[in-house]
């Protein structure tokens, strides 16, 4: 593994100097996408995703965009991927026959998960099955205290005996989680041996490795999840890297993970759950480094794809980071309808909010859109393949903001009359709308959607949303950002170039780094820092060996992090930590970090009331590149030149207008355009409303201000 | 209709959107800062937005369905003793009276009127349950309610912006846990707050004068959509009864449901009288239970506000069970209050055509335990555990699952750290879920010891049908009873304080979910699936399914 981090390190760093070629492949379920850097141009296209064998779209995709830009395989200094196989294996159920070997007694934490339902007023509500049906979930006798001691010991035999099942039930893969391993993982570890001693085959994961942390229903599901994709992405992994040596691609693959960091091919097979979300998380490393860029202290980036809307709150060039995420919903947008992994990820809140999301009216008479979509196929009711219901996407071509013939750069036509009659038949007959106002409607109460989540996600961080910047990008974005940004009170919104294919964008901009977690459990007033300094001292060369190992005289920068809470309650705040043992001195600093945290969230504090620390994470990364600036004073502003109009559906005036249409790829930097207009380009619309003004800056990204024209 | 209306229409619907969030984040915020694990396990917390009529527009979807109408008839109350005209900007009001409140002295509910320029334009409401609130504590031994803990009457928390030190030095010398105390009720007042910026916000962006408009435009609709889902039941009168083990004595209680074209209206006459001990249901609280278990069926799409929920009602003679009148004892008021949706859905079985899910565990066993600590000093904690839910008339009821609670267990591991306690097991337990045609949820067993060399107790006031299995439909079986006792030893009779030796393992049963259906006709992969599972015994399999040539054991 250290040769392989040396290998990231080195290839990031030879990009610095842009010596060779980085490019990045993001498979997401409908499209692959491919971004490619050389020598400072940027190049993208998307290909359609092959379903059976992921790695020939990707292949596929490679060869069209070197040719595209006119380079060899060798040019290529590093490849960059994000899949969502992971999730989808997920979602779909398509993972391995997995084992989960428990204390005994507690075969059934997994079924019975947090014992509640999500959805309290669905009788017929079903909870997400486990991954580990029952006859595979097999109990070992032992028993570990929470304080670490050994109140039974492992039963050697039973586990050989298990281990003769396992190979006759013709498990792929195992998974062992017990009760207080976080405390002490001894007995997970020895069962590890004696199953790879019996079985050299089968994949193995224990569940203190992948999540040494507190409640066993989180460490055992994310056990499991992992157990239950390792040997498909193993397998396609291994694929991948074979197929690109035969195109002649010797440069170092990486993996993007969750949180944001890049990791190795072997880091990847050993942690796979480690690469759900990564897509998503592309997009919001974009954003952060266009924050980086611009100088921006507080973004908000906002994601619209097909499906759903990401967003997420980045604040001095980093995105919020959390260790809580909840795989495979069964209810798109129901919080614990999933099964929930702790692993490091990129704080974001996701709907289902996206350009297929299918609008309707409810019995109230109101109008609602998603969380279901139309997807790709039918898709929505303009695509003209059999789509009836309408979709966002329906409303914004009802509205005039999409053209029909270059909707995808022209690969989709769209059929206005389908998108009218869907919105009519759905939305405006039962409500009395006309098909622009039902349009209108679904326009509008998406964009409140979208907003709704943003603030809530906001205030449950403590952060005031009205000061951020919001960077839009994802097909769907642009063309809802301004709205979305005006019902924020957020007065400058950011659409870089390839919006489209941000997530790819972002993959070659994450920083390589590691996350380590563990659980520690005390009052903060009488920690005992010996023992303390002792772990993180351990984790931190635990994750510097991952990440420096060769990179001698780079500058590694640490965080170091806790969660604390009031004695009593239920939710932490993060502190950061100095980056150096802990003295007694500190405690008070981090009560009061914690006290000014808690008031910035709640407004009060109370101060009688003892703090406790939980867990204790710290992070090494890589330096970032550091951000190109642009010259923006050798850009003269002048107004942009139209390339003709486009009706526009105006809810104030209750028709529609005509109002200028420019295309993005011939607008040079310094042109300004002011409200209402429709900015056009292959992947995306731009709106921007009336009483917002554009203007273009030197890296051609599109700067949106609220009253900003004269 | 005409321009201006379509476009004020899109704005109602945008603006009812916005108030449902802003009554979620109200919620989120006291969640994340409240006290306790029932407020925060088990999301025991709600939040409401008013009009200055008193009317309920929106409740947060967080919370449990204690809350649902007790939060919209607590502002009444209010209202009653801090008429509109006397209020000025910076009240803040609270109470904990079970009768004026949610039903038991743990929950405070806190009102904020929301000014705007100066005039009276909305309330906000929240409610949480509290760490503690002196008297004997959790527990259904209480004789009265002033044996159970301190009651404040309507009184102001703030007065125009100036906090009631002396309010709040009463109530922290009342109860054992003072800072939290005082935590939850500033977190209380402090979620209003952000209701009441939030629509502030909203009536700037709009440029409302004021929501009444607003509130005509959802009550109306909610109202008529009402209307509409009772249309869709037959009307009649219908009939059920139940009997519950109680806690000195059975209970028996008995519902007649009448649907007609305006509502649904519950009656519960013939139940028994008030317990003199501390499971009694006041009316607010039975009401929310039973106009929940309405809601499930016959309009869960709905949301709860004013004119969502005026056509259902509730009657109950005074000092039964259901209604108990000062100062009768109500502290464990959800062994019966979480019952009655059991009852009300034995009606709605009758009426609908499908037929209802079979009965559940119902109330949820708190497992209240103590005792010493191996290096001295003495744990108190609380624990939850759930049984079967009923199934479903087209599915198998859901295992080891709160219902219609909304509490969610706590994980072993974190009981394990604050205690000397050690779990052995918690398992499903085989043969649990009430066979049928679809088969009941199945309960699970519990079993735990301490590693201390000393005894610890346990309460068993809340261990309900021990007596009094969950029943079945359509000659579905019924669940599992309830049981608990002593591993290798007795097994507990009584609702008591029971105390488990050193060295002794305690075992707790909970009761499982009835079947649904004639188990003989249950598909026969899905038994064979039950067994291979251990969900089902090969001998149930065989006895009561009737499956023939499985011989697995």
């Amino acid at each position: 593994m250290q040769r392989g981090q040396r290998a990231i390190f080195r290839a990031m760093e030879a990009t610095h100097n842009n010596a060779r070629a980085r490019l990045a492949v993001d498979i997401g379920g409908t499209f692959t996408d491919l971004a490619l850097d050389w020598r400072g141009r940027l190049f993208t296209t998307k290909v359609l995703t092959t379903v059976k064998a992921p790695e020939a779209a990707v292949i596929d995709g490679i060869r069209q965009i070197l040719q595209l830009a006119a380079i060899e395989p060798v040019d290529l200094g590093v490849v960059v991927h994000g899949t969502t196989l992971a999730t989808n294996a997920l979602i779909e159920r398509k993972g391995a026959r997995t084992a989960f070997l428990t204390t005994a007694g507690f075969r059934d934490v997994l079924e019975t998960g947090y014992e509640k339902r999500f959805e309290q007023y669905d009788v017929f509500m079903d909870k997400p099955p486990p991954l580990v049906p029952r006859h595979w979930r097999l109990p070992v006798p032992e028993r570990i205290t929470a304080d670490g001691a050994i109140l039974e010991p492992l039963d050697e035999n039973a586990v050989a005996q298990l281990a003769a099942e396992l190979q006759a039930q013709q498990i792929e893969a195992a998974a062992v989680g017990f009760i207080n391993s976080y405390a002490n993982p001894t007995h997970e570890r020895r069962v590890r041996e004696l199953l790879r001693d019996a079985l050299p085959d089968l994949w193995v994961t224990t569940s203190a490795e992948v999540s040494p942390e507190i409640r066993e229903y989180d460490r055992f599901s994310t056990a499991c999840a992992n157990a239950y994709i390792q040997p498909l992405m193993a397998g396609y992994l291994n694929r991948l890297s074979q197929r690109l040596g035969d195109e002649g691609i010797a440069c170092p693959l990486f993996l993007m993970m969750s949180g944001g960091g890049l990791t190795t091919l072997q880091t990847a097979m050993q942690l796979p759950i480690r690469l759900v979300e990564s897509g998503p998380a592309g997009g919001a490393i974009l954003a952060s480094d266009l924050a980086r860029q611009a100088g921006l202290d507080e973004v908000l980036s906002f994601d619209m794809g097909g499906t759903t809307a990401k967003i997420c709150l980045i604040a001095d060039g980093t995105p919020e980071r959390g260790r809580v995420f909840e795989v495979a919903r069964m209810y798109r947008d129901l919080k614990g309808s999933g099964l929930p992994v702790r692993i490091p990820v990129i704080e974001m809140v996701e709907i289902g909010a996206g350009g297929g999301s299918v609008a309707r009216v409810d019995g109230m008479k109101r109008i609602s859109v998603g969380p279901d979509s139309a997807g790709a196929d039918p898709g929505p009711a303009c695509y003209g393949r059999g789509g009836q219901r309408p979709t966002v996407t329906d409303a914004n071509l009802v509205l005039g903001r999409l053209d029909p013939a270059r909707f995808a750069g022209g690969k989709v036509k769209l059929d206005p009359l389908a998108a009218e009659a869907a919105l009519t038949r759905d939305v405006g007959t039962p409500l009395n709308l006309s098909a622009p106002w039902a349009a209108a409607g679904v326009s509008e109460i998406v964009e409140e959607n979208m907003a709704n989540a943003a603030r809530v996600h906001a205030i449950e961080r403590g952060k005031v949303i009205g000061r951020h910047t919001m960077i839009a990008f994802g097909g769907g974005a642009p063309a809802h950002a301004a709205r979305v940004a005006d019902k924020l009170g957020i007065g400058s919104v950011l659409v870089p170039t390839g919006a489209g294919v941000g997530s790819a964008i972002g993959f070659l901009r994450a920083p390589v780094f590691y996350q380590v977690v563990r659980s520690r459990h005390g009052v903060l007033a009488d920690l005992p820092l010996d023992e303390i300094n002792a772990m993180l001292h351990a984790m931190s060369e635990e994750a510097t060996a991952l990440v420096r190992a060769g990179a001698s005289d780079a500058a590694l920068t640490e965080s170091r992090q806790v969660d604390m809470r009031y004695v009593g309650q239920g939710h932490e705040l993060v502190v950061e930590l100095p980056r150096r043992a802990l003295q007694a001195s500190d405690l008070p600093d981090l009560r009061g970090a914690f006290e000014a945290l808690y008031r910035n969230s709640y407004g009060v504090t109370i101060p009688a009331q003892a703090v406790e620390v939980l867990t204790w994470s710290l992070t090494v990364a890589a330096p970032t590149a550091t951000p190109d600036t642009v010259d923006e004073t050798s850009f003269e502003e002048t107004p942009a030149q139209p390339v003709g109009t486009r009706p526009l559906f105006d809810a104030q005036r209750g028709n529609a207008v005509d109002v200028p249409l420019y295309q993005r790829d011939v607008l040079p930097p310094g042109a300004r355009i002011a409200g209402p207009a429709v900015i056009a380009e292959d992947e995306t619309t731009t709106l921007v409303p009336e009483g917002w003004t554009a203007r273009i800056d030197g890296r051609r990204y599109i700067a949106m201000d609220k009253g900003g024209s004269d | 209709m005409a321009q201006t209306d379509m476009l004020e229409h899109i704005q109602m619907q945008v603006m009812w959107n916005r108030l449902i969030a802003v009554v979620e984040e109200q919620a989120q915020v006291l969640l994340r800062t409240a006290f306790g694990s029932v407020a925060r396990e088990a999301g025991d917390l709600s939040a409401g937005i008013y009009d200055p009529q008193g009317r309920m527009l929106a409740q947060a979807v967080t919370g449990t369905p204690g809350h649902v109408n007790t939060m919209a008839a607590a502002i009444d109350h209010f209202i009653e003793r801090f008429p509109l005209d006397t209020m000025r900007e910076g009240d803040v009001y609270t109470t904990n009276d079970p009768w004026m409140g949610t039903g038991h002295l743990f929950d405070f509910v806190v009102v904020t009127p929301v000014f705007r320029t100066g005039e009276l334009v909305a309330l906000v409401a929240s409610t949480c349950h509290l760490v503690d609130v002196g008297g004997i504590g959790f527990s259904a031994d209480g004789r009265s309610v002033y044996e159970e803990g301190i009651c404040i009457p309507h009184c102001k928390l703030f007065d125009a912006g100036v906090l009631n030190e002396t309010l709040l030095e009463v109530i922290e010398t009342n109860v054992r846990e003072p800072i939290e105390v005082r935590g939850d009720l500033l977190a209380l007042v402090s979620c209003n707050n952000a209701g009441c910026a939030r629509l502030i916000d909203m009536m700037d962006e709009f440029d409302l004068p004021s929501i009444a408009p607003l509130a005509e435009f959802i009550l109306d609709n909610s109202r008529r959509a009402m209307i509409e889902a009772i249309g869709r039941v037959p009307a009649g009168t219908y009939r059920g009864t139940m009997q519950l083990d109680g806690y000195e004595a059975p209970v028996d209680l008995q519902l007649s449901m009448t649907v007609s074209a305006d509502g649904i209206h519950l009656d519960y006459t013939g139940s028994s009288t008030a317990s003199p001990f501390g499971i009694n249901s006041p009316k607010c609280y039975s009401d929310a239970y039973s106009i929940f278990g309405l809601k499930c069926i016959v309009a869960p799409e709905v949301p709860n506000n004013a004119g969502s929920l005026a056509p259902l009602t509730v009657a109950a003679p005074k000092d039964t069970i259901v209604n108990p009148q000062r100062p009768a004892p109500v502290t464990a008021r959800h062994v019966i209050g979480q019952m009655l949706p059991d009852l009300v859905f034995g009606c709605l079985h009758q009426a609908i055509d499908g037929g209802v899910q079979a009965e559940s565990a119902g109330s949820i066993w708190v497992l209240a335990m103590s005792g010493a600590k191996p290096g001295g000093g003495r744990f108190n904690t609380m624990s939850v555990s759930v049984g079967g839910v009923g199934a479903r008339p087209t599915k198998d009821g859901l295992s080891s699952t709160a219902f219609p609670s909304g509490v969610g267990a706590i994980p072993v591991e974190v009981t394990e750290a604050g205690t000397p306690l050690v779990f052995r097991r918690r398992e499903l337990l085989t043969d649990s879920g009430g066979a049928g045609r679809y088969r009941g949820g199945l309960s699970q067993i519990v079993e735990i010891e301490s590693r201390a060399d000393q005894p610890f107790t346990i309460s068993a006031a809340t261990f309900d049908r021990i007596q009094n299995p969950a029943r079945g439909r359509e000659v579905g079986a019924p669940g599992v009873a309830g049981r608990f006792g002593l591993i290798d030893g007795e097994t507990f009779q009584t609702k008591s304080l029971h105390t488990i030796p050193p060295g002794d393992r305690l075992f707790v049963e909970l009761p499982g979910g009835g079947g649904f259906g004639d188990p003989q006709a249950r598909n026969r992969d899905a038994v064979r699936d039950d067994v291979r599972a251990g969900y089902v015994s090969p001998d149930a399999a065989r006895d009561i399914y009737g499956l023939e040539g499985t011989d697995e054991s």
